[in-house]
């Protein structure tokens, strides 16, 4: 019911969602991702097959009318209630506390605990924001609520309307949990291994500001941007932006916005040599996919270490991949004429 | 010259005037190269690549020869398609260059059948083709090597005439005169023979690259196509080489003295042995390796190494220091090579179909092929062949001051090639008839006229184009050699407009963010000013340069682009580096601090 990242790979989405797949895949290639464990689907049928038991659930979902707001209102209402009092059942509230110490004998307490859906993030019907995330996570108790709270979530009136809308199955939806080990991050930011301007495949744009991501992601702050020769590591575009607030952890769990001292706004979050190294990740990244990448990254404040959060396909030109820019020629000084036979460059 | 911000179009040819005081000596330059009235009607562009300050009447023939060849490789030998030759026309010293396009379909259709039977013969024969080139250029070379000094005796020599030689000195001098314009004519057109087809297949993988990697800079597609060994490496080769030398043959502490080149080599020579074998390497370096000049080879003052000794001495201490720190100072030809082919499988991989990387490697195979001429034609021709004949003419100065007819040898570049001619037929009737040449009582004065003018001239700022700005330039040659579109005419016609008044914009050549002192360098006598960590500005920079690059922290150039070789150089050197910039060595003053993005192309002065 509990699998560790290195354990899991893509194909093991099914069981474990996609974000879920998506860190063991990273981790399995050797990518540097903050360490932790995923809640399996097994998990959450087996919480839902007790709730079943007491009363409907899937039934329910699947006879709501997704246009009836109020309808809709009331059932998400109710089983969110139900998912989060509902008792775990002894075995498994034994497997994710064993996980859950265990990866606290090397770790700090705080983790994140994030939605898995197992469709989320597929090409076809992505679920991608749907879905709760609970950063900065303090305890055991803590973390044992926030995955019921992440199952709840599966019945929040967006993902309700969502599903009746595109009238899924309810026996093929299930929810895997993620918890994974808080990074306190100096910087964080996003990457894509593409230009996400012209669609250029031999750069790579980085977005990163000070603190957690969550403020880059969440458009909180306007983040410093470079574009970097995904090949030669060359900087071609430095943007270093006035960045007023960052995310910082709460003592309590959460995270909170403060400002950003007045001496660190406007210089830039990131040294050449980390932009570097991020790069080196970025394109081992998109190496073992085999296609441009959609990357969540985080500075640990204490190691320095650059840690991957996510690494999604890019979607955006990916599905609109232009015509070839060139043919083989039968007598390869055909070319030229695109240069000296008057055809506008 | 101002301009409204929003003008649609630069000022009319008619419009631009000789500036005052200067008209004889405008005049002096050929009716042909004088604008006229239906000038008007055409779009002209100030080539400040080639010719960035006023230039001595001399040395217009390095327009005129030069457009001679280009234009007839372009309209009647390869037949370009779309274009043939290209005007010129000269005003206060300034070169405009004018483009002749071909517009009709029909002729374009009927010159592109020509142009596949000619111009891809030579691309699929290339190598042969080349290997007889460099064989006609050497013999270029030699030939011109072989002519005599010009000199009159007061008898000719007895063995001249027992010979039965039956002609005499005087008539020698001619001969001399014209074989030496003969020579430098043929080699422009020996220059323009590949040129075109070069830059053509360069731009055929560039367009790809810029297509296929929108964001892609210029100066990744050029590593992918650079030489590696090519010749204007060497010079800068030898110096490192020569530095070894010294080093092993333990001569090394004479580098030291602060000696002048004369004084060190006259120290070596009574040294003993050590000394005079690093001489002997010198003199295995220097030819052919020094008959490298300090410009483009468009300036009769841009002397080569060889003619003076202090340029390549300047860098050898700190070449000597380097050995002696354990550096090897080989460069790096392998790994260089290895890198090369690791880019270029790079960014192939990068490609979505096996289609484009089919047509990929065809394109770039081909811009490898062209490429070793595009990079080593310049030491035979704009260094090495331009240096022995601006040197021939500096002989013909000699004489002619002998006779007084000026002041100064270096004078004889104040007349047109054909004046030139005429002085020496001057001297040449005059010392068959034992009479008085009559040039001592003429060309003073005008010399003396044509220096101010050239004085005056550099002080006013000419307009960078004339006339309307076509719609599109589909002018391949003028996009290739130039590097002028549509948009940087309408950049042009901005200036000033938004324009940050600190900020200096050129190509981006060699990436890296600099700041330091700016050093105006407009000679090679300024050399020695240069300290350590400065930044080098001059109009251009060029492979001669290269050995001072160990020294400075940046350079900015008023004139080059990414492709030019004082960018290529650069990237060898990681020297950051801004090129192009049009008017660096005005805007920017000696001793300010700047800033240099070598990567965006940006120059900002701080203060």
């Amino acid at each position: 019911m509990v699998g560790w990242f290195a354990e899991l790979g893509l194909a093991d989405r099914p069981q474990v969602g996609g974000k879920g797949g998506s860190l063991g895949e990273l981790a399995r290639a050797g990518i540097a991702v903050p360490p932790g464990f995923v809640v399996k689907t097994a998990a959450f049928e087996r919480f839902l097959e007790a709730a079943e038991n007491e009363a409907p659930v899937r039934a329910l979902i699947e006879s709501v009318d997704p246009d009836s707001l109020a309808d809709v209102t009331a059932l998400s209402r109710q089983l969110r209630a139900r998912v989060e009092a509902a008792p775990l059942p002894q075995d498994l509230a034994g497997a994710i506390e064993r996980a859950y110490g265990k990866l606290n004998e090397s770790h700090q307490a705080a983790v994140a605990v994030r939605s898995s859906a197992t469709t989320e993030d597929a090409a076809d019907a992505s679920f991608a924001g749907l879905q709760d995330t609970y950063l900065w996570v303090q305890s055991l108790e803590q973390t044992l609520d926030k995955v019921r709270s992440c199952w709840g979530s599966l019945y929040s009136v967006e993902s309700i309307t969502y599903r009746r809308r595109h009238q899924f199955a309810e026996r093929d939806v299930a929810m895997a949990v993620v918890v994974q080990t808080m990074v306190d991050a100096r910087t964080a930011g996003v990457m894509f291994t593409r230009s996400p301007l012209t669609g250029d495949r031999s750069v790579m744009a980085i977005e990163g500001s000070w603190g957690l991501g969550s403020a880059v992601v969440g458009g909180e702050v306007t983040p410093d941007r470079w574009v970097i020769g995904k090949i030669t590591g060359e900087i071609s575009v430095r943007e270093i932006s006035d960045k007023q607030i960052r995310h910082v952890p709460l003592n309590e769990g959460g995270i909170q916005s403060v400002a950003v001292d007045e001496s660190q706004r406007q210089i830039p979050c990131m040294s050449d040599v980390e932009l570097e190294a991020l790069r080196i990740v970025g394109r081992k990244v998109e190496r073992h996919y085999g296609r441009p990448q959609d990357i969540e990254w985080a500075v640990d404040r204490h190691s320095g270490a650059i840690l991957l959060l996510q690494s999604r396909p890019e979607t955006v030109w990916s599905s609109r991949e232009a015509a070839p820019v060139g043919r083989p020629a039968e007598d390869p000084s055909l070319h030229v004429l695109k240069i000296f036979g008057g055809f506008t460059r | 010259m101002d301009m409204p911000a929003k003008a649609k179009q630069f000022p009319l040819p008619s419009s631009l005037k000789v500036v005052p005081g200067t008209e004889r000596a405008q005049a002096a330059y050929p009716y042909y190269t004088q604008f006229e009235a239906a000038d008007d009607q055409r779009f002209w562009f100030y080539n400040s690549m080639h010719f960035p300050e006023p230039m001595a009447a001399f040395d217009m023939v390095t327009a005129e020869a030069a457009y001679c060849a280009l234009g007839s490789s372009n309209t009647r030998v390869q037949c370009l398609p779309t274009t043939l030759g290209i005007d010129h026309r000269i005003i206060n010293g300034r070169v405009y260059i004018g483009g002749n396009a071909v517009t009709d379909p029909a002729q374009i259709a009927r010159r592109l059948e020509e142009f596949k039977q000619r111009a891809f013969y030579y691309y699929a024969n290339w190598e042969r083709l080349y290997d007889q080139w460099r064989q006609k250029m050497m013999a270029l070379i030699n030939a011109a090597q072989a002519l005599p000094t010009p000199y009159l005796p007061e008898f000719e020599p007895l063995a001249n005439v027992h010979a039965g030689r039956g002609i005499a000195a005087n008539h020698t001098l001619l001969d001399t005169y014209q074989k030496t314009l003969e020579g430098y004519f043929r080699m422009w057109h020996h220059h323009f023979e590949f040129l075109l087809l070069g830059y053509g297949a360069y731009l055929t993988f560039f367009d790809f690259c810029k297509k296929a990697f929108p964001e892609i800079t210029d100066q990744t597609i050029a590593r992918m196509v650079a030489g590696i060994e090519a010749e204007i490496f060497r010079p800068d080769d030898e110096l490192r080489r020569l530095a070894r030398c010294a080093v092993e043959l333990g001569i090394d502490p004479h580098f030291g003295k602060q000696l002048s080149a004369t004084q060190l080599i006259e120290t070596l020579r009574t040294e003993g042995e050590a000394g005079r074998a690093w001489l002997k390497e010198l003199e295995i370096s220097r030819h052919p390796w020094f008959n490298i000049n300090v410009g483009d080879g468009f300036y009769h003052y841009h002397r080569a190494w060889n003619d003076d000794l202090s340029m390549p001495f300047a860098s050898l201490p700190d070449y000597i220091a380097r050995v002696k720190a354990g550096e090897s100072l080989h460069r790096p030809v392998e790994k260089l090579l290895e890198e090369r082919k690791q880019l270029i499988e790079d960014y192939r991989e990068l490609l979505i179909t096996e289609e484009e990387r089919g047509a990929y490697d065809q394109m770039i195979t081909l811009a490898h092929r062209v490429f070793p001429y595009v990079e080593g034609h310049k030491f035979y021709c704009e260094h090495w062949y331009t240096n022995l004949f601006f040197n021939k003419i500096r002989e013909f100065g000699v004489l002619l001051a002998q006779h007084e007819f000026f002041g100064d040898a270096e004078d004889v570049f104040q007349l047109t090639h054909y004046e030139l001619e005429s002085a020496i037929i001057d001297l040449m009737t005059a010392w068959s008839n034992g009479s008085a040449p009559r040039g001592p009582g003429h060309w003073p004065k005008l010399v003396a006229e044509r220096r101010a003018a050239i004085r005056e001239w550099a002080k006013h700022e000419t307009p960078p184009a004339l006339g309307v700005v076509p719609d599109v330039i589909d002018d391949p040659a003028i996009v290739m050699l130039w590097g002028i579109t549509r948009e940087s005419l309408d950049a042009w016609l901005s200036t000033g407009a938004d324009s940050d008044p600190n900020e200096l914009k050129g190509f981006a050549a060699c990436r890296g963010v600099v700041e330091g002192t700016a050093r105006i360098v407009k000679s090679v006598d300024e050399i020695s000013r240069l300290q350590k960590g400065d930044i080098l500005v001059c109009q251009v920079t060029n492979p001669t340069w290269a050995p001072i690059f160990g020294k400075i922290a940046a350079a900015v150039s008023d004139i080059g682009g990414s492709m030019s070789h004082a960018a290529i150089v650069a990237r060898e050197y990681g020297l950051p580096a801004v090129v192009g910039t049009g008017n660096g060595t005005s805007r920017i003053k000696d001793g300010q601090r700047i800033r240099v993005d070598g990567g965006r192309g940006i120059v900002t002065i701080l203060g």
